[in-house]
């Protein structure tokens, strides 16, 4: 693979909130199927970023491209055709409705012809067999009954939902924020194999995570955000959890390591 | 010999066997829990919870079948005379309709109080314009039914726009709408004799077809056909899914893509319009336009409502239980009135059944 196949790239993000700079000349690069990891201590400004990134946040400044275009995302519905699925630390599912509806929430399937155009009918039908299949595909069905209401699952299973919607849906990138930070050991392997079948069906992951063993273990690289900007990219290859942590806190140099500031 | 030998082998393959099971059982329990939807060992009482969770209907519609039940055999055949039963659908049918509008305001979690106002203001509406404006009946039902919409659309602008408390912006309108029916009607009665003559087609609503002794209003069957419709809205097109994930959780539902401002906008409309529908019902139902009939229609449909299982914290519930819930009402005041009990038992009753529906609820929203 080219490493040099940038999926997304960002250069010279800026954003203020007053005199707070949340983003200070951000630069952000991601590869083809890959996982990147965007880790940063609470203010560094990691949110922000990925907000902007998500289309949850427009910049100040800077410039966001997709493919080699330039995009300009005013709403998470714009980053949403522009095939970049975002997983939210809440998951953004409805409780009381069921794994099908949840899938398709927001992007219904209508009946062709009359019935869908004119009474807005849902293809129930296509709907199910659809998510039928791509939970399968990510080796999540072993659920039986997808009019299960969403509330009835475990977190995991919850998660499962999320991230499923995301795959299903995405067509360049899927950001992940924070997906272990409320589950279990089980459900946290669980799901960060999910995280890896995402991407080794071609998808590339932005995955922020304040835990540094699931990141050292599903990462390809490391993108080190400190003070409102990226200090460091490294490889978990060449790099301990501890350099990491202390480039990320600034203990460390990141040049001082030899494996260089950037992989 | 012979023997021996096929049944040591049997019981060295029933061992083989033996294993294997040990060993699948064991993987299932160390495995299943996370990856698959493995049947629990319920209690009955957590399998009665998955199933009232499952079907929000079935609690008020056991109540419903029960009460049928009991009234029939302490009453018997004065109750269950089809001419009674018609009468208690026709009893019910203006709560059951302003209960659909409210219905699709609970599921968004809000509540509306001003149904009620809404269906009386349009019916003076609809009454004016036809007796006194001399509009043709058509059009003074379809600008009754404009004036719903403009009610709905005011609350639902104050809602979404304003973020008010839907409980606080429909208690202010309540009274607003209310004082604007008593100045537009001066306080006075259309006549039933006036609206006969000029408009008969408003009083359609309470011309009935009679089939096996029981006594069917067109403004019944028009309920029912309402609750086909919503039903139908909310439960096979995108729009019902939205309504009920911007219930359960707006800033879930804003997040997925819903734009939820719009479908809380769409959702007061439309409840005003069926208000106004209610308000056709009306006159059918007492024949004149009173400014001061349905004054207790707010509340009573809250009630239908809430007895039909539909949590008031949104997202959950099912259209057919609000007619669940009003028929429950209906055949409690007609049984207990039948079976000559102090009218003040049947408030009692209501009471009772709304704070064991709301205490259900509470239960089986735990999951």
């Amino acid at each position: 693979m080219n490493p040099n196949d940038l999926v997304m790239k960002a250069t010279g993000l800026v954003k203020r909130y007053g005199h707070v700079t949340a983003i200070d000349g951000a630069e952000f690069e991601l590869r083809r199927g890959e996982i990147l990891a965007v880790i940063g201590d609470n203010g560094a400004g990691k949110s922000s970023l990925i907000k902007a990134l998500s289309g949850a946040l427009v910049p100040d400044s800077g410039v966001i491209e997709l493919d080699g275009n330039a995009v300009h995302f005013k709403s998470p519905m714009d980053a949403r055709k522009a095939g970049i699925e975002t997983v939210y630390q809440n998951l953004a599912v409805a409780p009381s409705l069921d794994i099908a509806d949840n899938l398709f929430l927001g992007r219904e399937r209508l009946k062709p012809g009359i019935l869908g155009k004119v009474f807005r009918m849902l293809d129930r039908k296509a709907m199910h067999e659809e998510a039928r299949q791509k939970l399968s595909e990510l080796g999540l069905l072993t659920i039986q009954n997808i009019n299960q209401a969403v509330e009835t699952l475990s977190g995991g299973q919850r998660q499962g939902v999320a991230v499923a919607r995301a795959a299903a849906f995405a067509r360049n990138v899927v950001i992940m924020d924070e997906p272990t930070a409320a589950l279990g050991v089980k459900e946290s392997r669980r799901v960060l194999n999910l995280i890896k079948d995402v991407r080794d069906r071609g998808l590339s992951v932005i995955l922020i995570s304040h835990n540094m063993p699931h990141v050292f273990e599903v990462a390809d690289r490391i993108h080190i955000h400190r003070l409102g900007k990226r200090c460091a990219v490294v490889s978990p290859k060449t790099h301990s959890m501890s350099e990491a942590v202390a480039i990320m806190t600034g203990a460390m140099d990141p040049n001082d390591h030899p494996a260089g500031a950037y992989c | 010999m012979t023997t021996t030998t096929t049944s040591g082998m049997a019981g060295v393959s029933m061992a083989v066997d033996n294993r294997i099971a040990e060993h699948e059982r064991v993987a299932d329990a160390a495995g299943g829990k996370v990856a698959s939807f493995t049947v629990e060992h319920l209690s009955p009482l957590e399998r009665a919870h998955r199933f009232f969770h499952a079907n929000p209907v079935a609690a008020p519609a056991i109540v419903l079948l029960l009460a049928l039940l009991g009234f029939s055999l302490v009453i018997g055949e004065r109750f269950l005379d089809p001419f009674n039963l018609s009468l208690i659908l026709q009893q019910v049918t203006i709560i059951g309709i302003l209960g659909i509008a409210q219905t699709l305001i609970i599921l968004t979690a809000g509540i509306d109080l001003s149904v009620g106002a809404i269906m009386v203001l349009t019916s003076v509406i609809m009454g004016k314009m036809a007796v006194d404006v001399g509009m043709p009946p058509v059009v003074a039902l379809m600008a009754g039914m404009l004036a719903g919409a403009v009610t709905g659309y005011i609350n639902g602008l104050l809602v979404t726009q304003f973020r008010l408390p839907p409980f606080i912006v429909t208690l202010g309108t309540w009274n607003i709408f209310f004082a604007l029916n008593l100045w537009y009607s001066q306080s006075e009665t259309i006549r039933s004799k006036a609206i006969a003559d000029t408009a008969p087609l408003l009083q359609w609503t309470g011309q009935s077809v009679e089939i096996f002794g029981a006594r069917l209003t067109y403004g019944s069957l028009l309920m029912l056909v309402l609750f086909a419709a919503v039903w139908y809205a909310l439960n096979r097109t995108p729009w019902g899914k939205h309504v009920y994930a911007t219930g359960d959780d707006p800033a879930a539902a804003n997040l997925a893509g819903i734009r939820t401002n719009r479908v809380l906008l769409s959702v007061y409309v439309v409840a005003g319009v069926i208000c106004a529908i209610g308000a056709w019902a009306l006159i059918g139902r007492i024949g004149s336009v009173s400014p001061q009939a349905g004054m207790t229609a707010n509340l009573d449909s809250i009630t239908a409502v809430v007895i039909g299982g539909c949590s008031l914290f949104g997202g959950r519930g099912a259209i057919w239980g609000t007619l669940v819930g009003a028929l429950v009402v209906g055949v409690f005041r007609n049984g207990l009135a039948l079976a000559g009990v102090d009218v003040l038992w049947q408030e009692f009753t209501v009471g009772l059944l709304i704070i064991v529906a709301v205490g259900m609820d509470q239960w089986i929203r735990k999951v």
